[in-house]
């Protein structure tokens, strides 16, 4: 071992090997010098990304500033978070070790836990937000994906990981009542459930606009039932436990579903019976996601969640490669006329906030909090294992969306918008969509209604014209980037459907599992009230199971069916309602966490978690204050209501976007739910913020107060910290080895093959 | 401590170099796959009972699953968007 007087070996029993080892040597100058390479690296491709303007902006120059910058700031900043308020103790027993059942307890190797707790906060979101803000260019995204996940998501993600794990892997909704008093926790809890529904109904209204009027993909989406039916019984009947087994069967079912989605579209009774309209599509999301939640989990969910981690980790590698060898042009501008006026067709709102709010996963997702507490911490081995798990995972996270941004950024810019734009901008016709993109003054040669047809007929789609809420578009940018490479212009079709499909099937997953979630939330909070209500609390309870299955999902149901009917194109006035919640919720996790932060006395670095805070607070307050008052109908939701409802008043038939009576009515009801839900909203996070910094100036006042986190238990096992061992930590499982082969019985799962 | 799977002893001697480093791969890659989509989890199960609960009776791989996917139905875990 190098300098072995900087190590520190810990026992906590003089007949067992050391629990911990506790490592200060300096950087060997070769690492000094591999890390300067790296950062040099990274800065030589930001300045490319930052100031070469034009076609010769290359894709592959945004992986190398991610990865560069994702390794320093593992490196340096995590570790600094790590010194200064974490400071994990690895003599201390994990819950895992502590309360070991073998089950939902059990400690597991750092390299699985990574993968399991990737798959878990990964899905949809970071795929679809990029997309859509790629309409303010690509600069203003790429630094925000960056930036924000190493100062604010990552961050958040670590440091909500940690107070799990000292709290026996307690929820964010238990830690906030616990760290806040009951008026923080109320809010909270409702906060969580109303953020929940919204999110749920956002991602459903994503599906229904990558689905509706797409014979191919309903009919590939929908065999995925199907297909997680069969694999349930196969599972639970044929071969019980043969998990990667079943998997493998699966997802070459699921590429059999989407080759034969083709030929089913091309048939004339295929392209009959699956070419659905968006409401029908709705009302069949609700349907499922009802099933889903009421059914058992062996029989749907849980085949549905092994699909969805193979599929998800297959297509997120199969991208980056695809990034990396295609090295894609960037066709569009650096900063866009959309992010100074805020006139974006895709999403309505000025640069600030409302890049921020788009671009909510793959950044900052509050929705990680609930992953990051509850699950994980029942399985880490090591407290210093948290900053592979947290940081690490979330960095991976946003190489993901980084990705995705490449991808949408990477269309011709007249294509992008013909199918961002909302139809009653394009008018649904190729003629009319070309005529308004044209008029957009996009860089590169105007498009004619040909090509668009074109574009729609290269991926086997009737029409490409308004298919916003960002998956279409990322299929479509995908099936470019893999198309130029693997099988060309024959398979792009393929691919294009590919990409819908795992889209659709990340969401779903989300959906299902977030309802039944929501489900027990509900079941919850109505047994606690007492009295008649206390039967709730038996989750075995059949009806009462129904009941709230059928409360949730009309809850989001409703929410779904007005996006998909909006008079105004759902998604534009949906998705930053999707994005504040996220980001609220963000607000509520990182508020608990400064609180204990400020609470342990280590106020010195409270700005750790409190700087993205304070931003998370700045620009969801922003985006809140204007959508609640602004007096632009387009952006404030409230002026929006008031200008029909006064239209409607003086007798016009028709206004603005809306034809006819019926949907201005629809604007005046819809409008007047989106301004209300951002009221709740503002509201409910305003009230934790505003007691979590009453907390804080008590402890500040105090010196310190107690906080819930749970007495010391001593370990008995060791585990490496990071990916790779170190020489001391290879020493010391070498010395763990010999134990065990000395003493058989002492064995423990956790620890040994 | 490192759950990498070892190699069998002997085997680099034999000169079977380069297969045992393809079977070292593949026991890694399936021990990373079950691991992550917890396949594993039932013979970790089982593990624990034999060291802690050594009088406990031992489910089968279906009870196990059974139990499982039950405890599932009522807490099944949030995934993210």
């Amino acid at each position: 071992m190098r300098s072995p007087e900087h190590v520190e070996l810990v026992r906590t029993d003089p007949d067992l090997p050391p629990v911990a080892v506790i490592d200060r040597r300096p950087m060997t100058t070769g690492k000094k010098l591999v890390f300067a390479a790296i950062g040099l690296l990274a800065a030589i491709a930001w300045a490319l990304v930052a100031f070469v303007r034009g076609e010769s902006v290359n894709g592959a120059y945004f992986v190398v500033a991610a990865v560069g910058t994702y390794v320093i700031a593992y490196r340096f900043y995590a570790r600094l978070i790590e010194y200064k308020v974490v400071r994990p103790r690895d003599d201390r027993a994990t819950p895992g070790e502590q309360y070991e059942n073998g089950r939902d307890f059990a400690p597991t190797d750092r390299r699985v836990l990574f993968g399991h707790h990737f798959a878990a906060i990964a899905g949809a979101g970071p795929l679809v937000g990029p997309v859509l803000a790629a309409q303010m260019g690509y600069l203003p995204g790429t630094l925000w994906i960056i930036i924000g996940a190493v100062l604010a998501g990552c961050v958040q993600d670590y440091l909500v990981l940690w107070l799990s794990t000292r709290r026996r892997g307690r929820s964010l909704g238990q830690m906030i009542r616990d760290e806040m008093g009951t008026i923080g926790g109320a809010a909270g809890l409702v906060g969580v459930f109303v953020i929940m529904i919204i999110i749920l109904a956002v991602l459903a209204l994503v599906v229904v606009n990558a689905l509706a009027e797409s014979p191919w993909g309903v009919f590939s989406v929908g065999m995925t039932i199907p297909i997680a039916l069969f694999m349930g019984v196969y599972l639970r009947y044929l071969r019980p436990g043969r998990v990667s087994e079943v998997s493998v069967i699966g997802v070459v079912l699921l590429v059999l579903a989407i080759v034969a989605g083709g030929w089913v579209a091309d048939t004339p009774w295929g392209a009959e019976t699956f070419t659905l309209e968006p409401v029908t599509v709705a009302w069949l999301i609700v349907g499922y996601g009802f099933l889903a939640s009421v059914l058992p989990v062996w029989l749907l969910l849980a085949p549905r969640d092994y699909l969805s981690t193979f599929m998800k980790v297959g297509t997120i590698v199969l991208l980056a490669v695809g990034v990396i060898i295609a090295q894609p042009a960037v066709q569009a501008p650096a900063v866009s006329s959309f992010a100074i006026e805020g006139n974006g067709p895709a999403f309505a709102g000025s640069l600030f906030p409302f890049l921020f709010i788009t671009i909510a996963c793959g950044a900052l997702s509050g929705f990680h909090a609930l992953i990051s507490s509850g699950t994980s911490p029942k399985l880490v081995q090591k407290e210093s294992q948290l900053r592979l798990i947290g940081y690490g995972g979330m960095l991976t996270e946003s190489f993901v969306a980084i990705m995705a941004l490449v991808t949408a950024i990477s269309i011709d810019q007249h294509l992008y918008f013909t199918m961002n734009a909302p139809g009653t901008l394009t008018g649904g016709e190729p003629g009319s969509a070309a005529d308004y993109v044209n008029g957009l003054g996009l860089a590169g040669p105007p498009v004619t209604g040909e090509e668009i047809q074109a574009a729609a007929d290269s991926v086997g789609e009737e029409s490409i014209i308004s298919r916003t809420g960002g998956a279409p578009t990322l299929a479509f940018g995908m099936s470019q980037i893999l198309g130029s490479f693997l099988g060309g212009a024959s398979l792009q079709a393929f691919w294009y459907h590919f990409a819908i499909m795992f889209e659709a099937l990340f969401i779903l997953t989300t959906v299902d599992a977030g309802t039944r979630v929501a489900r027990f939330m509900l079941s919850d909070t109505l047994g606690n009230l007492g009295g008649p209500l206390k039967k709730f609390r038996d989750p075995s309870w059949r009806v009462g199971a129904w009941i709230c299955s059928i409360v949730v999902c009309g809850l989001w149901g409703a929410i779904l069916l007005m996006g998909v009917t909006d008079p105004l194109g759902g998604i534009n006035t949906l998705f930053p309602l999707f994005g504040i919640a996220n980001q609220l919720l963000a607000a509520m996790a990182l508020a608990v966490v400064t609180v204990v932060v400020v609470k342990k006395g280590y106020v010195r670095w409270a700005w750790i978690p409190a700087v993205p805070l304070v931003w998370d607070l700045a620009v969801t307050m922003t985006a809140s204050f204007q959508k609640i008052f602004s007096p632009e109908p387009s952006l404030g939701y409230w002026a929006q209501h008031a200008a029909f409802r006064d239209a409607r008043a003086a007798g016009e038939t028709s206004f603005g976007t809306a034809a006819d009576p019926a949907a201005m009515d629809a604007v005046i009801r819809n409008t007047f739910i989106q301004g209300t839900l951002s009221i709740v909203f503002a509201v409910l996070v305003l009230v934790v913020a505003l007691v979590a910094l009453w907390v804080c100036v008590k402890a500040v006042r105090a010196g310190g107060l107690p906080t819930t986190e749970e007495p010391d238990a001593p370990s008995s096992t060791f585990a490496p910290s990071g990916l790779v061992s170190t020489d001391a930590e290879k020493e010391v499982a070498a010395q763990w080895s010999a134990y065990h082969d000395e003493h058989p019985d002492r064995l423990s799962t956790g620890t040994h093959a | 401590m490192e759950r990498v799977p070892r190699r069998a002893p002997g085997q680099a001697e034999h000169g079977h170099a380069r297969v045992s480093v393809l079977r070292r791969g593949w026991r890694a890659v399936t021990w990373y796959v079950t691991g992550v989509l917890g396949e594993s989890d039932y013979q970790r199960y089982v593990a624990h009972l034999r060291r802690v609960h050594p009088d406990a009776p031992v489910p089968t791989v279906g009870e196990y699953w059974r139990e499982r996917y039950a405890a599932l139905d009522v807490d099944p875990g949030a995934r993210c968007c």
